[in-house]
């Protein structure tokens, strides 16, 4: 009886999480332009604040008073509804899941949505679409939350999809921008192109395992007796086991959502929407979603270890390479976008390298950790080059410098920002790596050697970034106005900041684990010296180089050569997809098919169509329009008939 | 009282038939050609009666018959003559050869 109540009362209070955002992108999407034109920033900005007291609450509900069953934190259905029934034992439901990183997400998504909300306030003032923009807005966070609630697999991808819908809408916002509708499509594409792995994914595991439901999938996929996993692991195709197959095309999936390497084409494109769009979506929500999927699935994950090294590899290899060319890019919003593949790559090495349970469940626990202190410094680092552009009017760092007199707040709010990346105690980001760099270097000293470099280049280039804007010269635009913007863009500024500050003290090791227990997890300070040193260093170099204008910068970049200029084409990647589309698929199979399409299905349908012609062209004298021949046709035709019937046929 | 052999009276239905026929196709004067019409049809009511009266003389099913062509004959003659006179007024003509506009 008490679980029916509680699970009543989650259901109270997850519906309207979901339908207040749904109810005003259709309220903004069907009316806003006609009658709503000055509210609606105003309507979507208070439903996202009412999501957000809500999700608190319920996240501090479960995590605090009863989401708790004898020391495990429990996974809860809030409601269920039948959505599709194929067959009594297949359908497609529609529910709510409750367990903590739903929890942890929804309060991440809603509060990182809320501060893009009251920024855009003031970013998008005078935007002719905006009431357009804030329908968007709401489209998104009600398909984020969903995702994140989805109890089922194959309802998160549906809203899987509409996150894609809804950054593929919201990228190509300035739609008369050729540049930013090109980049639009491109994302779609290149994450409709992974989401087909992750579609043929959910087949596989939910043709072996019998069901759609995360909760049943899991049990059965890892229990060693059940049939389903008898089934899916000694299935194998090309000499691998189907479950390998199904969790690699699942990953694919998500390393299309979450731009890891070689899918990652898409988001540094991407930032040609507008700035607050590239902190929720592009930074802080969408694309941890690949991160998500794969912590929903772990304990699956964790069972098959070749699934895992992928995962672990290919998180490494996009953290790497995202900081290498983050080092290079010279436009503030690119070097962000690099900066998010490269932490997005932290977050899954940590799950490839974490195992299911205990003490070997770290690396999960420090995956999400990551990812709960990366959304506010990173929305708080793209709000405040938002903030900048807007300002500046300009996305090249060559425009900027000298900016710290003029726009104070931002300038304390980048640097928090800067130095919670960078991973400096005792900010958000040094907890959260810390704990990653522990974990690796329990499990796997090369990936270790990865991470620490990438921590090292990723305090390099933040603070690259950070002295060319607000140091290096004098200003060299002279503005009396407030170049900080208005109280809207400031206030959100702050409450980031603070966040940035404090969200590394939050407990979130003792409250999301691969197991549900909570876990101890103790600083060892020896361990964290060395990286602090390291990054302190790198902060160091990036000041020497970059403080003021000389040559040591010009002087670096010749010293590495090509391997700089290899970065500054971001290694080639988009020539080499641009090469297999261009010349490989459209050669060998476009043209022929071309050919095929306009030699022989065209040449047929054409023919038929010409013979028809040709015969109608011979017979349409026929019709004259003189009666009288038409009356000799049906006189000559009746006699005809009559002489065949009287006299031939007999 | 010699009767009149079957022979005799087929042979005027299809005399009739054929100067009508003819009228028909030759004629460009669509009111002689709705005369010609009617010549057909009244041969082919000579047909009715003649086998009406030398084959089944206890019935009267050919005669019935040839009342129902009389009266649609009638019925046929005023649409035909409303066309013509509406002819008339959009081609100032019942040359049949005038008007050929309905063709490919």
């Amino acid at each position: 009886m008490k679980e029916r109540v509680r699970l009543m009362n989650y259901q109270q209070y997850l519906l309207p999480v979901l339908l207040l955002p749904l109810a005003c992108f259709l309220l903004l999407g069907l009316f806003g332009k006609k009658h709503l034109k000055n509210a609606s920033g105003v309507i979507g900005t208070a439903s996202m604040f009412a999501v957000t007291i809500i999700s608190v609450l319920v996240a501090g509900r479960y995590f605090f008073a009863d989401g708790k069953v004898d020391g495990v934190y429990q996974h809860l259905i809030a409601y269920k509804y039948n959505w599709l029934a194929f067959s009594p034992t297949l359908s497609i439901d529609m529910g709510a899941i409750v367990d903590p990183i739903s929890m942890m997400m929804i309060v991440v998504v809603s509060f990182i949505s809320l501060m893009v909300h009251i920024f855009s306030l003031g970013y998008m003032k005078g935007e002719e679409r905006f009431t357009t923009y804030y329908a968007y807005l709401s489209l998104f966070t009600f398909s984020m939350l969903g995702l994140v609630l989805s109890s089922n697999i194959f309802q998160m991808y549906i809203f899987w999809e509409l996150v894609g819908v809804s950054s593929f809408l919201l990228i190509g916002f300035y739609y008369n921008k050729p540049s930013a509708v090109v980049a639009s499509k491109k994302a779609f594409m290149v994450t409709r192109f992974a989401d087909f792995g992750f579609l043929i994914g959910i087949l596989v595991l939910s043709f072996y395992g019998g069901t759609l439901d995360f909760n049943a999938l899991i049990q059965r996929l890892t229990a060693p007796q059940s049939g389903e996993f008898v089934s899916i692991t000694t299935a194998s195709f090309l000499g691998i086991s189907m479950l390998t197959w199904g969790l690699c095309l699942v990953f694919v999936g998500g390393a299309g959502k979450s731009a890891m390497f070689p899918l990652h084409i898409w988001l540094p494109d991407a930032m040609e929407g507008p700035t607050p769009v590239s902190a929720l979506i592009h930074a802080a929500t969408m694309v941890v979603a690949g991160v998500y999927l794969v912590a929903r699935l772990f304990p699956v994950f964790a069972i098959d270890v070749p699934a895992l090294q992928i995962v672990t590899w290919v998180g490494a290899i996009s953290a790497l390479v995202a900081a290498i060319i983050a080092c290079t890019q010279t436009d503030i919003k690119r070097v962000l976008a690099y900066s998010t593949m490269s932490q997005i790559g932290y977050m899954m090495f940590a799950l490839g390298i974490s195992r299911y349970g205990g003490e070997n469940g770290l690396g999960y626990t420090a995956s999400l950790f990551h990812l709960f202190t990366h959304a506010f410094f990173k929305s708080l680092l793209f709000l405040g080059a938002g903030v900048i552009i807007h300002f500046v009017h300009s996305n090249d760092l060559k425009d900027m410098g000298g900016l710290r007199k003029l726009m104070p707040v931002t300038h304390i709010a980048f640097l928090v920002a800067c130095l919670a990346i960078a991973g400096v105690p005792p900010f958000a980001g040094f907890f959260s790596k810390e704990e990653i760099l522990t974990a690796s270097f329990h499990s796997n000293k090369i990936i270790y050697a990865i991470a620490l470099f990438t921590a090292v280049l990723t305090a390099f280039y933040m603070f690259r970034l950070y002295f060319s804007i607000f140091w290096r010269k004098e200003a060299t635009v002279h503005g009396t106005h407030n170049a900080d913007g208005t109280a809207s863009m400031k206030i959100p500024l702050i409450v980031l900041m603070i966040c940035s500050v404090g969200a590394g003290l939050v407990p979130i090791t003792k409250m999301v684990t691969s197991d549900g227990v909570p876990l101890e997890t103790h600083m060892d300070v020896l361990f964290s010296l060395v990286p602090i040193v390291l990054v302190l260093f790198a902060i160091f170099f990036a000041a020497r180089m970059y403080k003021k204008e000389n040559g040591s910068a010009g002087k670096m970049a010749v010293a590495f050569g090509s391997f700089y200029k290899a970065a500054t084409k971001k290694f080639y990647v988009d020539e080499i997809y641009l090469f297999i589309t261009r010349k490989v698929i459209f050669n060998l199979i476009g043209r022929p098919a071309a050919w095929i399409d306009r030699n022989i299905i065209d040449a047929f349908v054409n023919g038929v169509a010409a013979t028809t012609a040709r015969i109608s062209g011979l017979i349409k004298g026929l019709q004259s329009g003189k009666v009288q021949t038409y009356a000799l046709y049906f006189f000559s035709g009746i006699a005809g008939l009559a002489v065949l019937f009287i006299y031939l046929w007999k | 009282m010699s009767t009149v052999p079957l022979t005799h009276i087929l042979f005027v239905s299809t005399a009739l038939f054929f100067i009508g026929m003819y009228g028909l196709f030759t004629r460009r004067n669509m009111i002689t050609m709705l005369m010609s019409v009617e010549l057909i049809l009244n041969s082919v009511n000579i047909n009715f009666v003649a086998f009406n009266k030398y084959l089944y003389p206890q019935k009267a099913d050919g005669i019935f018959f040839t009342i129902f062509i009389i009266t649609i004959a009638a019925a046929e003659a005023a649409v035909a003559i409303a066309i013509i006179i509406n002819l008339y007024r959009t081609h100032k003509s019942i040359d049949v050869d005038d008007a050929t506009e309905l063709k490919w």
